[in-house]
């Protein structure tokens, strides 16, 4: 025997593989699950009563309280997708949304990039005042802005929608932009300017690409908040851009509320929103944290 | 204080492994001596965070055994340990002041004032911040936070054993060798079972006791920092503690010879094993010559870096180097290297052969 | 990170500051210009002083409304703050469980504002409503339209169910970023569960949360439209809140002196309230990035 290698390095060549102890993986209740399960159960019952209700017919929404439908009917989703006053409400939300979102972030990359990389003078000052239109309630600006659009002809348009949309989202989309591209390191941009790239050409080709997931997550943020927004799209429309959130309104006639109808157009309202999430599950948290994290 | 005593262990994280690849920590037995200075060296990835992990409770192994003085504590909570442990990034509680940080871990275990007053006042000295005590400890410096982490584990005067994974990663140079005669007066001291987790080969030759090396999972040698110079068990040893590392040549054996190429070299010592062995020498022990006896090489270049010089050649295809003293002469027409008598190591599968009667010495 | 001093980058600023300009600025100088004129109808104006700011600020109607206002701020942000933390540190960290509590959580912040009222409108009814069904069948009597509890604990309720997943979803982002070792280091320490959280977890999370508090505080104060589509502001004017009283007042009774200066005072308060909360946010951003 000539093999003389330290016993406990002998002993690590070879080895048993034995069962691997389950202690520390043991599945126990864990209080955690069910607090989440409880606040889940809370978010999702009164969605799912929408949906419950949404499925029957009025007479058994009146009639018979039951919790789950019994004679089920797709009649309330068929009556929205197959009337086009219904369903340009959803064109009509998604074209102001769409146009919204793709101004906000247009304006917002190169400002944001202005403030993550620069000092000038009223930087500071700029911003907050950028935010404090994020502050601007609504309800202050309705009836300003419906004069004002009135009077340069864009009342009861998409784009005016979508600009007066910008007061909230602009600012928004800058926070959060600036919050993403001051985690890029600045050295990128000189080795950039170095090899010779002009800005356009660097904020394009370099720069953007690296901070796709915050222009995501601004689009998000650009997209909910247009979304669910009631009060400025009702004021500055009345036929031609109305949005499904005030279309809703339609249900309630004369012979009462169409309620399974109202609950279907609700339940098509949270369907694109659903959408939009899982693209972004990923990067959520850091998104509501506006990139600082 | 305690021998601590690793059983059998080894862990993987997957669920279910299968073959010894599938575990970050392979099979190992061994004793912690009580009051001894370990370092576990090795590259990143080899299983040191883990082991330690494991030695603290933070992490319970997939199989075999942890004791403590003879006490299975495999799968106590880190409490019951009593085990302090020094991150490779320091961790300061921000809102408390430095005088709170150093009490937090004795007030934890209720501690009367007066005593946790007293030692925190010492080690507040020991890790000179007596001046920043009331300090907040956010908005310190890295060092400082890392001095006031280790500060945490050395105030616990009771404890079993004190652990380190790489903790003057984030130090500045000067500040690292500053802190590690702390940690080693510490030791002398107190006489704490410290291992140090590192993968820098200064740290832990001068720091420890017993250096303990780790490659891939396995512990391939325990051993003082000198049996790891002379003697490498594994040729990963060999490779990573030295600079450069020693060399290698595939050889056979033949008695008390082993050829390498068309050259002979004796061994000194005889070695009995079938199949293709690797002779592996030191720089420090490469001789230079022209004619003569030796292996033929071919001079590369010549490295001059400051205390020695560091000379490369070319024997056979592979490259070997071989350190020169500072005042020594490189002639331009060295053809031959030669091995200084019994530095020599023959390795098999990478492991170390022992000649027959076993090591000088 | 030291910025430098560039000018040119006001030119970078340039789209936006016309862009906010054109939807804040005009408008806003439309209502300072209502703010200061009184009509007879037919589009004569004739300049009035500060009368209606005198006015306002002596009228009951706008002090009640503020201070319903900020009774409802004040206990949402009381009940979602707390809840929110709650939920963030028992939220699964990883895997698929993660992925579905933030996708799931989000959903009622994705639903547009009256759909929420509408939801919560015929959840809340005795006769087809869940909620209002099943507390009826307690025996409990409920009903939001005209008991003056019912309706606040309602729109209580409601946005708690609407908003504490941005609370949650904050402190969740920032529990995120605790690097394992400090628990590892607290566990070591022997730290008990609420020094962890105390010492731990909180101010790690203290700059999100004011993110947070600065997002519910100045959301809570613009609401308009949910309540309006549950109560209307009712039964009689319990649940008017500030921009449902201005929405009345400007475009109900077409009162547009009183509404425009009530709407100033109200941006004003918003926006000094605001200010303190980035104020503290900002110098807390600096002393981290110490």
């Amino acid at each position: 025997m000539s093999d003389t290698i330290p016993e406990t390095v002998l002993s690590s060549r070879d080895m048993t593989i034995e069962t691997p102890r389950r202690a520390a993986r043991r599945f126990r209740p864990s209080g955690s699950a069910v607090v989440m399960g409880l606040y889940l159960l809370f978010l999702m019952l009164p969605i799912y009563w929408l949906l419950n209700m949404s499925l029957k017919t009025n007479s058994e929404i009146l009639g018979t309280f039951s919790l789950w439908p019994r004679n089920l009917t797709l009649a309330n989703y068929e009556k929205i997708l197959t009337d086009a006053s219904w369903y340009m409400g959803y064109v009509n939300s998604l074209i102001y949304v769409v146009m919204n979102t793709a101004i906000s972030l247009a304006v917002a990359l190169p400002a944001a990039y202005a403030f993550s990389r620069y000092s000038f003078v009223g930087d500071k000052h700029l911003f907050f005042w950028l935010l404090t239109n994020r502050m601007a309630p609504p309800a202050v600006f309705a009836l300003p802005f419906f004069q004002l659009y009135s009077s340069i002809g864009l009342f009861d348009t998409h784009i005016a929608v979508a600009l007066a949309h910008c007061l909230f989202n602009v600012p928004l989309a800058v926070w959060i932009l600036e919050g993403f591209m001051r985690g890029v390191p600045r050295e990128i941009d000189e080795t950039a300017y170095i090899d010779g790239y002009s800005f356009p050409r660097f904020f394009i080709r370099i720069f953007m690409p690296l901070i796709a997931s915050g222009i995501g997550v601004a689009a998000f943020f650009c997209f909910m908040f247009s979304w669910v927004e009631l009060l400025l799209s009702r004021t500055l429309t009345s036929v031609d851009a109305k949005p499904i959130a005030a279309t809703m309104t339609r249900t309630v006639g004369a012979a009462g509320v169409d309620w399974g109808v109202l609950a279907a157009a609700g339940m098509l309202t949270i369907v694109p929103g659903a959408l939009v999430i899982w693209f972004v599950r990923n990067y959520i948290a850091k998104g509501f944290a506006l990139g600082r994290v | 204080m305690a021998t601590i005593t690793l059983d059998n262990l080894a862990h993987s994280y997957l669920p279910d492994p299968k073959t010894p690849e599938d575990f970050a920590l392979k099979e190992l037995n061994h004793d912690w001596a009580d009051g001894e200075a370990y370092a576990l060296l090795g590259s990143s990835g080899c299983g040191k965070s883990t082991l330690l992990n494991i030695i603290s409770g933070l992490l319970i192994p997939s199989q075999g055994r942890v004791l403590f003085d003879g006490r299975d504590v495999t799968t106590a909570p880190t409490a019951d340990r009593n085990i302090a442990q020094v991150f490779q990034f320091p961790v300061v509680y921000d809102t408390m002041t430095v005088r709170e940080n150093l009490a937090f871990p004795l007030r934890n275990r209720g501690m009367e004032a007066e005593e946790i007053a007293r030692r925190v006042g010492r080690v507040g000295t020991m890790i000179g911040m007596e001046a920043e005590l009331d300090r907040k400890a956010r908005g310190l410096t890295a060092d400082a936070k890392q001095k006031i982490s280790l500060g945490r584990g050395m105030v616990r005067e009771d404890v079993n054993a004190l652990l380190f994974d790489e903790p003057l990663t984030v130090i500045d140079p000067h500040m690292k060798w500053e802190l590690r005669t702390q940690l080693k007066k510490l030791h002398r001291d107190f006489g704490h079972t410290m291992i140090y987790v590192t993968h820098d080969q200064t740290e832990a030759l001068t720091f420890a006791d017993k250096v303990v090396v780790m490659y891939d999972g396995r512990v391939v040698q325990i051993g003082t920092p000198q049996e790891l110079f002379e003697r490498p068990a594994h040729t990963f040893v060999g490779y990573f503690i030295g600079s450069p590392g020693m060399n290698l040549f595939d050889a056979t054996l033949d008695g008390r010879q082993a050829r390498i190429g068309d050259a002979t070299v004796d061994l000194g010592a005889a070695f009995r094993h079938r199949g293709p062995v690797q002779v592996g020498v030191r720089p420090e022990f490469i001789r230079l010559a022209t004619g003569g006896e030796g292996i033929p090489a071919r001079l590369r270049r010549v490295e001059d870096v400051g205390r020695h010089k560091i000379v490369r050649l070319n024997v056979g295809g592979t490259e070997v180097s071989a350190i020169a003293d500072e005042g020594e002469a490189i002639p331009a027409d060295t053809d031959r290297i030669r091995f200084a008598p019994g530095a020599v190591n023959v390795y098999a599968d990478a492991w170390r052969l022992t000649p027959e009667g076993g090591d000088a010495r | 990170m030291k910025k430098t001093v560039n000018q040119k980058a006001w030119f970078l600023v340039l789209p936006v500051l016309v862009l906010v300009a054109f939807s804040a600025v005009i408008p806003l100088m439309t209502v300072v210009n209502y703010s200061v004129q009184d009509t007879f109808g037919n589009n004569q104006f004739f300049w009035a002083g500060l009368a209606w700011f005198d006015d306002m600020l002596h009228s009951d109607r706008m002090w009640n409304a503020l201070g319903r206002q900020m009774t409802f701020s004040a206990i949402i942000l009381a009940i979602e703050v707390p809840l929110g933390i709650f939920v963030a540190l028992n939220m699964p960290k990883k895997g698929f469980w993660s992925s579905f509590c933030l996708v799931t959580m989000s959903l009622p912040l994705l639903i547009p504002w009256n759909v929420v009222g509408t939801i919560w409108q015929i959840f809340g009814r005795v006769d087809i409503g869940l909620l209002g069904h099943t507390l009826d069948a307690m025996g409990i009597d409920y009903n939001y339209t005209q008991n003056i509890l019912d309706a606040w604990v309602t729109v209580i309720v409601m946005d708690v169910w609407h908003w504490t997943s941005l609370v949650a979803l904050l402190a969740y982002a920032g529990l995120r970023s605790i690097p394992d070792a400090y628990y590892q280091a607290a566990r070591i320490d022997q730290a008990s569960r609420w020094a962890v959280f105390r010492y731990i977890e909180l101010p790690k999370m203290a700059g999100v949360l004011m993110i947070a508090i600065l997002l519910r505080f100045m959301d809570s104060f613009m609401i308009y439209t949910e309540p309006f589509v549950l109560t209307g502001g009712g039964p009689g004017n319990a649940t008017t809140f500030l921009s449902i009283d201005l929405v009345k007042m400007a475009l109900g009774q077409f009162d547009l002196g009183p509404a425009a200066a009530f709407s100033l005072m109200y941006f004003l308060v918003i926006m000094a309230i605001s200010w303190v909360f980035y104020t503290v946010m900002t110098t807390l951003d600096a002393r981290e990035g110490k």
